[in-house]
């Protein structure tokens, strides 16, 4: 187990352990749902799963990772704990899924920062630990790089799609592969995220405690409004639902099946507004790319072409296909549900 | 391919195989690897699993194959059904095949033949009688051929020691038996990887899906330090070498390459992938269940045996892998290309009969391109 300081425990609250950190801190969870001093944590909690709904990074008080007074840090880690609280009461996956996407996000930045940092070694070495026992990869510190073993980054960068990660575009030597610091956090992203989500998902269940059913009841409600603009998937063939799932995941949905999805949904004579909040979750979402991509499959931008949704042949080539006996009979997804005997 | 043929060719390799047990071995971690063969004339028998030597020399003399298959995976049970095998981990595996390599001299070596009529023509997509589009090429590949292979072998084992850290000694080369090369990567790191990360290291390898930006090529301002040096790692410092030449042109060329452009830099990188990276079969490398020819059998589309280079540079597969009898057989060849085995010519032969050794005669049979008289 790895040992943390104040400090780290607030950039890194996932690696502590809930229970024990209150119960040396003195307090009990009844507390904060009464004690009016305590109960800015729990605001604070709320809003930390209120903005990770919404896509963004919850902005916290450290500064530079660090802060003035105790009390900050104190805080910064309790909202964290009562965010996983908030979230068990509320038993909806889809803000859990999204709350472990920008929590891992957001350790990242340290992460970074710490990999990067030349003045305290300590820093480096707590990163490069926490890497290793969460994901054992042995990252090495080579001149300005960090270095893994070939076979460690392949596992990881298979799921990007963006050719930069190709190995053939990468700095190689005597089996290892070069990265900065901010290459090498983002290659985990995606396992900080199933780490934090899967922490959260194997926490206990607690009972309902005295002054946080309000905060549950605003969670439950803000996750009906994600339930109503995605899952209108009733009337969806398996391939277009299975992307979305993939999506809401916040997993990685390769290049042909955003295009199926985009194409799918746009001849639904759905707006790119209404479909670009779906790919915010992808590991790789930049909001100006999608946007610009949306266009230019809907034919509002350069070529003016509207693409169409490819055949379920094509799907079926790119795994993209997993036909119920609805299908029968047709030939593109959008005949999907058209077509009655 | 005849009865009469088939008879000559299971007796020829059943002799081969009774004579040369010392050539033929199992691999080692015998009892995790899948074995298959095929006989002539029929399909494949797969998911059979041998104990060790012993046991493939009675399978060898019981069934004459016409190929024995070896798998590079290993498994917990390799005799079950593909799903059920509990796939452990394989060996990296290349396949490099002359055909692959489209050389000009192939088609000094390669005749058709016509499915129809049988007909041999020089034509590549027709019978010349006939005029029928089934039609089976048959190469007899030149020594260009070979030295081409040998080449992408080359750049294949400096890839795999310098930049994926395969220790020498765990890299064997054999001879196909027909056209090409198999090389094998023993205990890397790679072991465990599954096919999409084997085809990201095949992608590498054959120097496929590069960007500009890696070599320091950028579509807005681009800047000069960025560019390759000649002592760098891996990729980066091979093509510095292929496109710089020397040192002291590196200045002036890394001028004319920002001048021509981002997209011209990007085709160049397309084309300098068949140059400078290596020819492998991409397929090969990435399926992870796959039978592979057992060295020291024998590959019936000629009779050569896949054979172990200790020396690549001097191995010459038309007499180092013949190995076949020398008695004598009267046959009708039509094979209108020369070729040599064993250090004698033979051929070209137009439909006319002629008594050679039993090595030339099941080389031109197992082509197609002669029967028992
Ligand atoms: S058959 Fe067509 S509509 Fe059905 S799942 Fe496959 S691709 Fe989609
Ligand atoms: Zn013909
Ligand atoms: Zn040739």
């Amino acid at each position: 187990m790895i040992t943390l300081g104040k400090d780290e425990i607030a950039k890194y609250p996932f690696l502590a352990d809930a229970g024990q950190y209150l119960k040396d801190k003195g307090f009990t969870l009844q507390q904060f749902g009464v004690d009016p001093d305590l109960k800015i944590s729990l605001e604070k909690a709320l809003n930390r799963v209120q903005v990770s709904a919404d896509g963004k990074i919850y902005k916290s008080d450290l500064i530079d990772g660090e802060a003035s007074k105790d009390y900050v840090l104190e805080r910064e880690v309790f909202s964290f704990l009562l965010a996983i609280v908030l979230l068990k009461l509320t038993k909806m996956n889809t803000l859990i899924k999204r709350f472990a996407l920008a929590e891992a996000r957001r350790a990242e930045k340290y992460l970074e920062k710490d990999l990067a940092n030349i003045t305290d070694e300590s820093k480096k070495e707590l990163a490069v630990k926490i890497i290793d026992d969460l994901f054992s990869i042995q990252i090495k510190k080579q001149d300005d790089y960090f270095i893994i073993p070939i076979s460690n980054y392949l596992k990881y960068s298979i799921n990007f799609h963006e050719r930069e990660w190709k190995l053939v575009n990468r700095h190689v030597g005597a089996g290892y592969v070069y990265l900065t610091p901010h290459e090498t956090v983002r290659l985990i992203r995606k396992e900080l995220s199933n780490y934090i989500s899967s922490k959260i998902i194997n926490a206990k269940m607690p009972s309902m405690i005295l002054g946080f059913e309000e905060p549950v009841q605003k969670l439950i409600l803000l996750s009906k409004k994600f339930a109503t603009y995605t899952i209108t998937t009733g009337e969806y063939p398996p391939c277009i639902k299975h992307a979305i799932e993939i999506l809401e995941k916040g997993e990685n949905l390769p290049h042909s099946g955003r295009f199926m999805l985009a194409t799918f949904l746009l001849s639904r004579n759905q707006s790119i507004e209404q479909i670009a909040p779906l790919f915010k979750n992808a590991p790789d979402y930049n909001e100006r790319v999608t946007l610009y991509q949306l266009n230019h499959l809907a034919g509002t931008s350069g070529s003016g072409t509207q693409y169409s949704c490819p055949s379920c042949e094509k799907l079926k080539t790119q795994n993209l296909c997993f036909a119920i006996p609805e299908c029968d009979n047709i030939i593109n997804p959008l005949q999907f549900g058209k077509r009655r005997k | 391919m005849q009865n009469k043929e088939i008879k000559f060719l299971e007796e020829s390799f059943k002799k081969y195989y009774f004579d040369h047990f010392d050539l033929i071995h199992v691999p080692k971690r015998t009892s995790e690897r899948e074995f298959g063969f095929q006989k002539f004339n029929s399909g494949m028998i797969r998911h059979i699993s041998l104990k060790d030597d012993k046991e493939l020399h009675l399978l060898l003399m019981q069934n004459t194959p016409s190929d024995v298959y070896c798998s590079n995976a290993y498994y917990s049970f390799p005799n079950q059904p593909m799903n059920e095998k509990d796939w452990k981990e394989a060996d990296l595996i290349f396949d490099i095949d002359a055909k692959d390599l489209h050389l000009d001299c192939r088609q000094h070596h390669s005749v058709t033949k016509c499915n129809e009529c049988n007909q041999i023509s020089n034509t590549n997509n027709h019978c010349s009688k006939c005029n029928s589009t089934k039609i089976e090429i048959k190469s007899l590949p030149c020594k260009h051929c070979i030295d081409g292979s040998k080449k992408e072998v080359v750049k294949l084992l400096n890839i795999l020691v310098d930049d994926l850290d395969v220790e020498k000694h765990n890299i064997e080369i054999y001879f196909s038996g027909n056209e090409g090369f198999h090389v094998y990567a023993y205990n890397s790191q790679f072991q465990e990887l599954g096919s999409r990360e084997r085809s990201e290291l095949v992608d590498y390898i054959m120097f496929r899906g590069t960007i500009p930006e890696t070599f320091g090529m950028k579509k807005l301002k681009p800047n000069r330090s960025l560019f390759p040096e000649f002592n760098e790692k891996g990729w980066r410092g091979r093509l510095s070498k292929e496109i710089f030449g020397s040192k002291s042109k590196r200045s002036k060329i890394i001028s004319d390459l920002i001048s021509d452009g981002y997209s011209n830099f990007q085709k160049r990188l397309e084309n300098l992938s068949t140059s400078i990276g290596s020819q492998i079969d991409p397929n090969v490398t990435m399926d992870i269940h796959r039978i592979f020819r057992l060295p020291g059998s024998l590959n019936s589309k000629s009779g050569l045996s896949k054979v172990l280079c200790t020396d690549l540079q001097k191995f010459d597969p038309y007499s180092d892998s013949s190995f076949l009898n020398e008695n004598t057989i009267e046959i009708t060849a039509n094979c209108p290309i020369e070729f040599k085995l064993k250090n004698k010519k033979f051929g070209p032969y137009y439909e006319e009969q002629t008594t050679v050794p039993t090595f030339a005669a099941v080389y031109m049979i197992c082509k197609n391109l002669a029967r028992i008289s």
